[in-house]
Order: structure tokens, then C-alpha cells, then sequence
């Protein structure tokens, strides 16, 4: 790593943590506009009450003590406060909670994407222009066209109502099969585009042609040579799979009712749980904004021919 | 054969043309313009062709069908006023009638049948897809036009400006760039919709609802930032070109260099970007109505009817299939029609 790099990383690593900074900051100040704060709408309370409640809560004091309160919370010990809702539980109880079964349905449907993309891309790159290929390309096109939410719900009409062989409850780890296909579905289709125009590319290398000319035999020059090259932009596309992970969890958890983070963020948004939609949102982001991170410098470090401008 | 130097005049040379070779020098091919030659190639394009007729029609049907048709979108069939809310009309499945509408059948009258039965609240299904569409198209384009307009100024003025407007701009975008956006649009969704309320009541955007309000607030605050990158790029490099100098040097303000040298030769690739840009705003559209933060009901957009859709999915299968198979045509028409659009009139993209 030359100079120039560490520079670069430096400077990535800087405008995460401001973006980070950025989000804690809109997602603090967008919540306390809403008008009435965030006990409006609870049952008739006395004032007295009102005023117990707030003083409770902090709301008393001045919005940017308010303000540097809760960021030295955030930063010091991850303390996003209690959950207005749910009595007695703090959020980021709830979000640890939720946490442990939504990364274990990301996790497996990155990994699924991944494998199934990398092999579907290809294979449509060494038959280019074969059945195969038009197949694989028009079903992916299919795929990246249509919303998360429709392909939950379609597989959940086919696979859990019209043939009854799956349950459409994602309690059981059963049930979490049709949940993390939904997922998986757009990012393999994503990368299987991606994989194959960059195999093609590869392919059309100078480098390829010598091996094939040193004799090489093809399937040396497939997983030795292209394969291992055509994958360097599948990296660019890690973080931006999480992120629609992430947001694709959102419906997905809602369709199937399995009991994640995304079923937990959207409950807060209906019953106007400030604490708990400010805590999800900031760690959703964090590390939405990590996973680019790591995937832009990674992408930097695995090819040094890429500019670094 | 050796041909020898002299001095003498070829007087043939020098006769006047003959009908011949006037004729010779016509242009048989009117000069083609680069639209018209877009155009054209844009047509080539079997795909793209097949995509646009799919777009024309959707629209056009969901313009025009509800004018004629006997059923409105909120209108509940089986609620007279002054009378008991009549529940044979809730749930009806395809050409089913209600038990009014069967007397007058036996009648023998005619009543318009209800292609898609009804639902839960004994609204025709048909024309509230019918409906969906067309709030899920107009929502998708006056949101890439707000994307449009914000991108175009703040991106022409970084480029054209440069130094350090130019650097606080893209500071700016930077950060917006890396936010996760659709986390920020179901915040701000969230929040606008409660704040949003009170300030437009009495007012004509409370027809349009807060929920739809909000959203194209959104989309102007968050998604102007790759419209505006690109657009900064093509005028830094447009901005070099001779021509701009020569109006510089005739005495052009910035305004007028920007309106009518740099934005032109831009065009294609904002045109292209927008058109790219339509079905990712009616795909955010349907996520947000799914999640119940799109538009207010009764009214219907295709998201909205999917979500609803989901209480009687097993015994309703087709009330989510239907919204599910016109969404996923419209943004599968449209993405291959900004490909084709791209392919055709951006030269430098065209492989």
C-alpha cells in the first residue's frame, strides 16, 4: 500500500463517521419537529402527568442539551434510551433482539445471492449468446424488476397457500426459507448481471488469449484467470446489497411475520415509538454505511490498477 | 504510362458542368438531425419499441378508463345513504353481482359487470387498479421532474461555476450520496405525514394528500445528488469547448452560456438519467404505500392495493397478483426503455 492509499482510506473513513454524524443529527431533529411530541396521540393525560413524563424522559430541558445528551449517549455506551411503547425495555435491547434472528436471514441470503449469482453469471458469460444465456438474462431482468415486496408476497400465494408445502409463518426455521429466498432473489439477479458483463470483459483480456495460446487448459483459464478477475466488481456491490437487505427485511419480516429488527422499525413507525425508529434507523445506517466502507476500500486494495480519484 | 510535366492549361477542366455531373453533386439524403437519427435507432430497437407501446397503453388506459366507467374508485357500493349498509357487495369475486344489481338483472336490465369483483369495502377491484396506475405513474414522473429540476440547477451551477460553490456543492452531495436513502425516506415520510397534516389542510395540496407531499419532498432533498453529479461532469468537460470561450469573449452572462450552450449538449444524458429515474420513483412509491406510508386512503395506489391485498390473501389470491403483475410490467417496461433510450442517444455509452 503506497501513500497515496492510506490517504484514500483516511478520507473514506472520515466522511463515514460524518455521515454517520449526519444521521444521528436529521434523525434527532426530524423527530423532535413532529408537533406535539412524542406523547401526543397517548391516551387524555393530566398536564402534571405530561410534565412527570417528560421531565422523565428528558424532554424538559433545552432541545441541544437534549441534542448533546443524546449523542454522548449514543457514542459512550450505544444508549438509544427506552422504548416509549414497549414499557421497561430499552431500544437497543429490542434492537439486539431483533438483530439476532434478521442477521442470520441477511447473512444467509447474502451468502445464497452471492453463490448462486456468481455461478448463474458465469455460466452466461461462457455460453454468451446461447439458450442459456437469453434464459438467465430474461429471468434476472424479471427479478430486478420487481419490488420485494410483490416477490414475498407471490411466493407466499404459490408456495404456502396454492401448493401448502412451506408455512408462510417465518417463526420456525422452516419457515424461514421462503423469507431469505425473497431476499436473495434481487441481489443474485444483480450479480448475476454483474458477473457476467464483467466475465465477458475479462474474457476479451490480452491475458486470456496468452494462456489460451500457452495451452492452458479452459478450465485453468475459467476459475485460474477470469473468474478470480470478473469478480473484483462483484465487491462494489457489497455494500449496496446490504442496504437492500436491510430495507428489503423491512417487508419481508412484515409479509412472512418473522420476528427481526424490520418488523420491529415498522411496528415503531405505526405506533410512533420515537426512541425505538431514531435507534433502528441510526443502526441500520451505521452499518449500512460500514459495509460501503469496507467494500469501497476493499475494492481499492484487491485491484491496484483502479484509480484512486 | 510516363506522363510528362508542362505547363499547359487543361481547358476541359475549366468547361462548365454538365446536367451529368450537376446531378452528380445533389444530395440524394436529406442531412438527418441527431434526434431524428436517435429516433431511428431508438426504433431499431425491438425491445425498446415493445416497451414504449406497453408504457403508451398502460397510460392511456389509466387516463381514459376511468372517465367512462360506471364505478368510481371510493365509491362503496353497498352503502346507500338512509339505508343499512348492504353487505352483498363486499367481496364479490369476478363478474359476481350484489344482491341489488341481481334483482335488476332478473329485471332485465343490464348492469355493468364487476371485471374484478370487488373488495372488502365493496369497491369495484377494476377500476381501483385502474386508478393505482395512475397515481403510481404520476407519482413516478412529477417525482423524477422535482429530481430533474434540483439536479439540473444545483449540478450546472457547480460545474459551471467551480471552485468553491463548486466544492461545497459536492461536499454536500457527498454526504447525501453515502446517507442509506431509504431509511431517510421512511423517517422523513414518517415524520412529514404527522407535520404536514395540519399546514395543508384547507389548502389544494390536501386533495394530493401529505403522504404523496412528503414523498416528492423526499425525493427532491435525497435523490437530486447522481442527477447533479452527472450533470456537474458533462459541463466541466462542455465547459472547456472553444465555443464557450468564443461566447465568453462576445460578452455572454454565465446564465445565458449555461441555458443555451452547456444544458443542450447535455440533454440526451438528462433525458436518459430521467427516464431511468421514473421507475425507481415508483418503486419507492409502492415500498412506502406497502409499509402504509404512501398515500392517504381511500386512495388507491398499486403498493397501497397490494399491501390491502394481504388480509384475504388466501381466499383473494388474485387482488394481490393483479397490482403485483402491472407494477412489475411498468417498471420492467420502463428500465428497458431508458436502456434502449440510452443505447440510441448516447453515443459515447453505445458499445
Amino acid at each position: 500500500m503506497n501513500s497515496k492509499t492510506i490517504l484514500y482510506i483516511l478520507k473514506r473513513i472520515l466522511l463515514a463517521i460524518l455521515t454517520v454524524w449526519v444521521v444521528i443529527t436529521i434523525t434527532f431533529f426530524v423527530m423532535r419537529a413532529v408537533p406535539g411530541g412524542p406523547f401526543m396521540g397517548e391516551k387524555a393525560i393530566t398536564a402534571a402527568a405530561q410534565a412527570a413524563l417528560e421531565a422523565k424522559y428528558g424532554l424538559d430541558k433545552p432541545l441541544m442539551e437534549q441534542y448533546f445528551t443524546y449523542l454522548k449517549d449514543i457514542v459512550t455506551r450505544f444508549d438509544f434510551g427506552p422504548s416509549l411503547k414497549q414499557r421497561g425495555r430499552m431500544v437497543i435491547d429490542i434492537i439486539a433482539d431483533g438483530m439476532r434472528t434478521s442477521a442470520k436471514l441477511g447473512l444467509i441470503a447474502a451468502f445464497l445471492a452471492l453463490i448462486v449469482g456468481v455461478v448463474l453469471g458465469a455460466l452466461a458469460a461462457l455460453r454468451r449468446n446461447k439458450l442459456v444465456d437469453k434464459i438467465i438474462m430474461v429471468i434476472t431482468t424479471a427479478f430486478v424488476s420487481m419490488p420485494s415486496f410483490i416477490i414475498g408476497s407471490l411466493l407466499l400465494v404459490l408456495f404456502s397457500i396454492k401448493l401448502a408445502l412451506l408455512p408462510a409463518n417465518g417463526t420456525t426455521s422452516q419457515g424461514l426459507i421462503l423469507p431469505i429466498v425473497t431476499l436473495a432473489l434481487y441481489p443474485m439477479a444483480y450479480i448475476t448481471r454483474l458477473t457476467r458483463s464483467s466475465m465477458l470483459d475479462v474474457l476479451g483480456q490480452d491475458y486470456i488469449r496468452t494462456a489460451k495460446a500457452k495451452g492452458v487448459s479452459s478450465g485453468k483459464i475459467i476459475f485460474g484467470h477470469a473468474l478470480k478477475n470478473s469478480l473484483i466488481p462483484v465487491i462494489t456491490y457489497f455494500g449496496p446489497m446490504l442496504a437492500y437487505i436491510v430495507t428489503g427485511s423491512l417487508v419481508v419480516e412484515q409479509i412472512f411475520a418473522v420476528p427481526g429488527i424490520g418488523r420491529q422499525f415498522v411496528s415503531s413507525i405505526t405506533n410512533r415509538d420515537y426512541p425505538m425508529i431514531m435507534g433502528t434507523t441510526i443502526v441500520l445506517a451505521c452499518l449500512i454505511v460500514i459495509m460501503n466502507l469496507v467494500s469501497d476500500i476493499l475494492y481499492k486494495v484487491v485491484d491496484p490498477r483502479i484509480n484512486l480519484e | 504510362m510516363d506522363r510528362k510535366f508542362t505547363l499547359h492549361v487543361n481547358v476541359d477542366a475549366f468547361l462548365p458542368a454538365t446536367e451529368a455531373e450537376k446531378e452528380y453533386m445533389v444530395q440524394m439524403r436529406p442531412s438527418s438531425t441527431f434526434f431524428r437519427d436517435g429516433v431511428k435507432r431508438l426504433l431499431k430497437n425491438r425491445i425498446a419499441t415493445i416497451s414504449l407501446i406497453v408504457i403508451i397503453l398502460i397510460t392511456l388506459a389509466s387516463v381514459f378508463i376511468p372517465m367512462f366507467w360506471p364505478y368510481s374508485y371510493d365509491n362503496m357500493l353497498g352503502v346507500t345513504p338512509g339505508k343499512p349498509v348492504d353487505a352483498s357487495f363486499n367481496n364479490l369475486r369476478p363478474f359476481e353481482y350484489g344482491r341489488s344489481e341481481q334483482k335488476r338483472l332478473e329485471a332485465g336490465e343490464t348492469v355493468f359487470p364487476h371485471i374484478l369483483g370487488t373488495d372488502s369495502s365493496g369497491r369495484d377491484y377494476f377500476i381501483r387498479v385502474v386508478y393505482g396506475t395512475r397515481i403510481s405513474l404520476a407519482v413516478g414522473f412529477f417525482a423524477s421532474i422535482i429530481v430533474l429540476v434540483i439536479g439540473m440547477t444545483l449540478g450546472s451551477i457547480a460545474g459551471y461555476c467551480g471552485g468553491k460553490v463548486d466544492m461545497i456543492i459536492m461536499r454536500i452531495v457527498d454526504i447525501i450520496y453515502s446517507l442509506p436513502d431509504m431509511l431517510m425516506v421512511i423517517l422523513l415520510a414518517s415524520v412529514l405525514k404527522t407535520t404536514l397534516t395540519p399546514v395543508i389542510e384547507g389548502t389544494a395540496f390536501e386533495k394530493i394528500g401529505s403522504n404523496i407531499i412528503s414523498l416528492f419532498i423526499v425525493f427532491g432533498v435525497l435523490y437530486w445528488v447522481s442527477m447533479s453529479r452527472l450533470i456537474r461532469g458533462q459541463i466541466l468537460s462542455l465547459r472547456e469547448q472553444e465555443y464557450v470561450l468564443a461566447a465568453q469573449a462576445a460578452g455572454a452572462k454565465g446564465s445565458w452560456i449555461i441555458r443555451k450552450h452547456l444544458l443542450p449538449n447535455c440533454i440526451s444524458v438528462v433525458i436518459i438519467s430521467t427516464a431511468l429515474q421514473i421507475p425507481n420513483a415508483i418503486f419507492t412509491e409502492s415500498f412506502l404505500s406497502f409499509l402504509g406510508l404512501g398515500v392517504n386512503a381511500p386512495m388507491p395506489s398499486l403498493g397501497s392495493l397490494a399491501s390491502d391485498a394481504l388480509n384475504g390473501i388466501s381466499s383473494y389470491p388474485y387482488r394481490l397478483v393483479i397490482p403485483a403483475v402491472v407494477i412489475s410490467l411498468i417498471v420492467l417496461s420502463l428500465n428497458l426503455f431508458g436502456d434502449g433510450l440510452r443505447d440510441a442517444f448516447d453515443p459515447k455509452l453505445r458499445t
